[in-house]
């Protein structure tokens, strides 16, 4: 008798029926899209801040570096001794008070600069501060040498290294970007996904032990199958969740920021303005061109069905073990001995994905941990859009789908015995003898 | 073929621990089964085996004449003593999905559910949840959900507990009434008196082993002690009971009726008939209460596993 349809029939609309699961359908996206309002809104109004730095030049080198800027005044306190200063800019309530102190000779500049204010001054701030200094006495050191100031303009150069593949395929900095942005997302959501779902299955596995459901259901059904309708009708229902997100996520990120006027990709870090930067050099079409050849270039059909199928694996992989752990104890508390194991590898894989695959996607420990199963997927979707050779994800794949019925038979096991024990707190030690049963 | 399920030298080990050694029981067609055993005595885990919920490690069980298989399912219907529903589902999805694992279809399920719910007199339940109906109500919606496919045998695990004894006795009344439409039942409990109302045949088992097997009224006959409760009244006591302790061993007795008797349990020897007890009591006193002693279930339940 195959009750699995029934079975994922139930665990689908219950779990979709469920009155906090509607509830954070539909408020997630809300709660996730006001965040990123009030951050945008943060920032913003951060640096619409004026703020006005004194500077105290006693050596009259650095006259006219600092140019007032749309948020930034500066005002030259220059001729007054250091105390007065001091109380002065206390007084006026300025931001601080950069203090660059008399010396004999340009080469000791750099050692008496200080910069005085009420609370320790922004990061942001001290080094575009020093940027500015650093270029002036650089500059200053070229001409003491002889070099022209036109000279030295015209010494700077811009690299931007055309990259091209052996077989013709043209790609760009922005390329990587492109993937990284792939990859990142798809090992990301697969992180979310199981952690999200996998514990709801967790739940939904101790609320019948709880509610003693389980042993009319089990004298009906075997085990593994209300196993797999269990895990498979709650990605079902999780499936549906992240649809929903996505799009009502999409949706309102429009309507707020036509509300708002506040574009959220212009969000202001040091980063991005670095980036920014950059971007303007080139222009904003070449830019534009660039990003959409960069995601032709992309593999896209071996992204999507490596996507489904190391997404689908690694999925049911850990979902079966937190079946396990749901089915060996009593109640919620107990899992936490039981969730370290399971965390540990998902964790690894993606500060493995974050830090190494970024830096070398195809260098030894992103390979291996891309062919480790516990890891593989993570680590292998972030890896692709690289472009990894097909035996490779063939052979990980395969790993993986080995171990994931390893997993099963091995959770149905726990499943089957643990199901059925009752006011119990399980060692590991026990664990393992339920195998044997 | 009489017997509707028999079990041939089960075993069944849980790492080192025995919980089943070698038991073999035999329910005939048609009986109510009494299932008994101190706390621990492998009485579930059998249950399970008989459910195919665990396997056993040795010996075999037959239903019906044909080994278990998966098949068998739909012929039984378990009431757990761990039992539950699911308590955020409405009581009629929860029973259709319940029938439906069972093997039933959606539509028969329903109309079947319609008719106990009727005879119940909960039809008003349907659409509510469980969690909003008292233990009581769960457990008559968990009893009618047992018996709805109709199965040949069924296994009741403290069926009682948790019901009024009312609602008890309707219980009980509709599992007679199952067991005169023709189905087997297979009844575990601690409660003595209802194994003493219900059961034709009870099977003891004490320490993972089968200690005792057969028909109720067989298993008292070998346990009576051909000992008669006796009431008697005369105006010399004395005498009379000098007498009578002089010819039969006696022990004081004590049980409830009207006159200030003497009230004695009279132990004779099989070869003494007990109308001749009563025609030499007769000649002595005035009898008032003459009844032989017949172990209860109780009794039985406690000399067994306190010999073993």
């Amino acid at each position: 008798m195959n009750h699995l349809p029934l079975i994922i029939k139930r665990e689908y609309l219950t779990k979709v029926k469920n009155k906090s699961f509607i509830i954070m359908t539909f408020l997630s996206p809300l709660i996730m899209i006001a965040l990123i309002a009030v951050v945008a809104y943060l920032s913003q109004l951060n640096n619409d801040k004026q703020r006005t730095i004194s500077v105290l030049d006693e050596t009259g080198y650095l006259k006219d570096v600092f140019q007032n800027t749309d948020n930034t005044t500066y005002s030259s306190l220059n001729g007054l001794d250091l105390e007065t200063a001091i109380a002065l800019v206390k007084e006026k309530e300025d931001y601080g008070l950069l203090h660059i102190a008399k010396v004999d000779s340009l080469d000791d500049i750099s050692d008496n600069i200080k910069f005085y204010s009420e609370e320790s001054p922004s990061l942001t701030v001290i080094s575009g501060l020093e940027r500015r200094i650093e270029k002036r006495l650089r500059e200053m050191k070229l001409q003491k040498d002889g070099v022209t100031l036109e000279q030295i303009e015209a010494s700077k150069t811009s690299i931007d290294i055309a990259q091209e593949s052996f077989e013709g395929e043209k790609s760009s900095k922005i390329d990587n970007v492109v993937k990284l942005a792939f990859g990142g997302i798809a090992g990301y959501l697969l992180f979310m996904f199981i952690i999200i779902y996998g514990n709801m299955i967790m739940r939904s596995v101790i609320e019948e032990k709880t509610s003693r459901i389980i042993e009319v259901i089990i004298s009906s059904v075997k085990p593994i199958q209300l196993m797999m309708g269990k895990i498979i009708g709650t990605s079902l229902a999780g499936v549906t969740q992240f649809v929903i997100w996505v799009i009502l996520g999409g949706v309102l990120m429009v309507v707020v920021s036509a509300i708002f006027g506040i574009d959220m990709m212009q969000m202001q870090t040091p980063q991005q303005e670095m980036v920014n930067q950059a971007m303007q050099a080139q222009g904003a079409q070449a830019m534009a061109e660039n990003m959409i050849t960069a995601i032709s270039n992309l593999p896209i059909a071996n992204l999507i069905v490596a996507f489904m199928f190391f997404f689908i694996g690694g999925y049911l992989l850990y979902s079966s073990l937190y079946a396990a752990i749901g089915a060996a104890v009593d109640n919620e508390t107990d899992t936490q001995q039981f969730m370290l194991p399971i965390l540990m590898p998902l964790i690894l894989a993606v500060y493995v994905g974050v830090f190494t695959v970024i830096e070398d996607p195809h260098g030894t420990v992103s390979t291996v941990f891309s062919f480790i199963p516990f890891t593989s997927p993570v680590v292998m979707l972030m890896r692709i859009p690289f472009g990894v050779p097909l035996w490779q994800q063939g052979l990980s794949l395969l790993l993986l789908i080995g171990t994931f019925i390893f997993a099963v038979w091995f959770a149905a096991k726990i499943y089957r015995v643990g199901i059925l024990m009752y006011g119990k707190k399980p060692t590991y030690k026990e664990l393992f003898k339920w195998l044997k049963y | 073929m009489n017997d509707l399920l028999v079990a041939d030298s089960v075993s069944k080990n849980f790492g080192k621990f025995k919980a089943l050694n070698q038991v073999s029981i035999a329910v005939p067609k048609g009986s109510i089964f009494g299932l008994l055993g101190p706390n621990g005595a492998g009485k579930t885990t059998l249950i399970r085996i008989i459910n195919q919920i665990t396997m056993p490690d040795d010996g075999a069980v037959m239903l019906d004449g044909q080994p278990l298989k998966p098949e068998h399912i739909r012929d039984i219907g378990y009431l757990p003593e761990e039992r539950g529903l699911y308590k955020s589902m409405k009581v009629g999805e929860q029973a259709l999905y319940l029938a439906q694992l069972k093997g039933m279809s959606k539509s028969e399920a329903k109309s079947r559910l319609k008719h106990w719910f009727e005879k119940l007199e909960i039809g008003d339940w349907w659409n509510k949840k469980i969690q909003e109906l008292s233990k009581g109500q769960a457990q008559k919606i968990q009893f009618i959900v047992t018996v709805l496919h109709r199965p040949k045998l069924l296994i009741f695990d403290e069926p009682f507990s948790g019901f009024d004894p009312i609602n008890a006795n309707l219980i009980k009344d509709e599992i007679l009434k199952l067991r005169d439409e023709g189905a087997t039942v297979i009844f575990s409990t601690h409660r003595m008196e209802s194994v003493e109302e219900l059961c034709d045949h009870i099977a003891l088992l004490h320490k993972s082993n089968k200690v005792l097997d057969g028909k109720l009224n067989d298993i008292k006959r070998q346990y009576k002690t051909n000992t008669f409760e006796v009431g008697l009244q005369s105006n010399n006591s004395d005498v009379v009971l000098a007498e009578i302790k002089d010819k039969f061993e006696v022990l004081p007795a004590t049980f409830r009726n009207l006159n200030d008797d003497i009230k004695l349990n009279i132990k004779i020897e099989e070869s003494i008939s007990s109308n001749d007890l009563l025609s030499f009591l007769a000649t002595k006193a005035e009898v008032h209460h003459f009844v032989e002693v017949i172990p209860t279930a109780n009794d039985i339940f406690i000399q067994t596993v306190k010999n073993n």
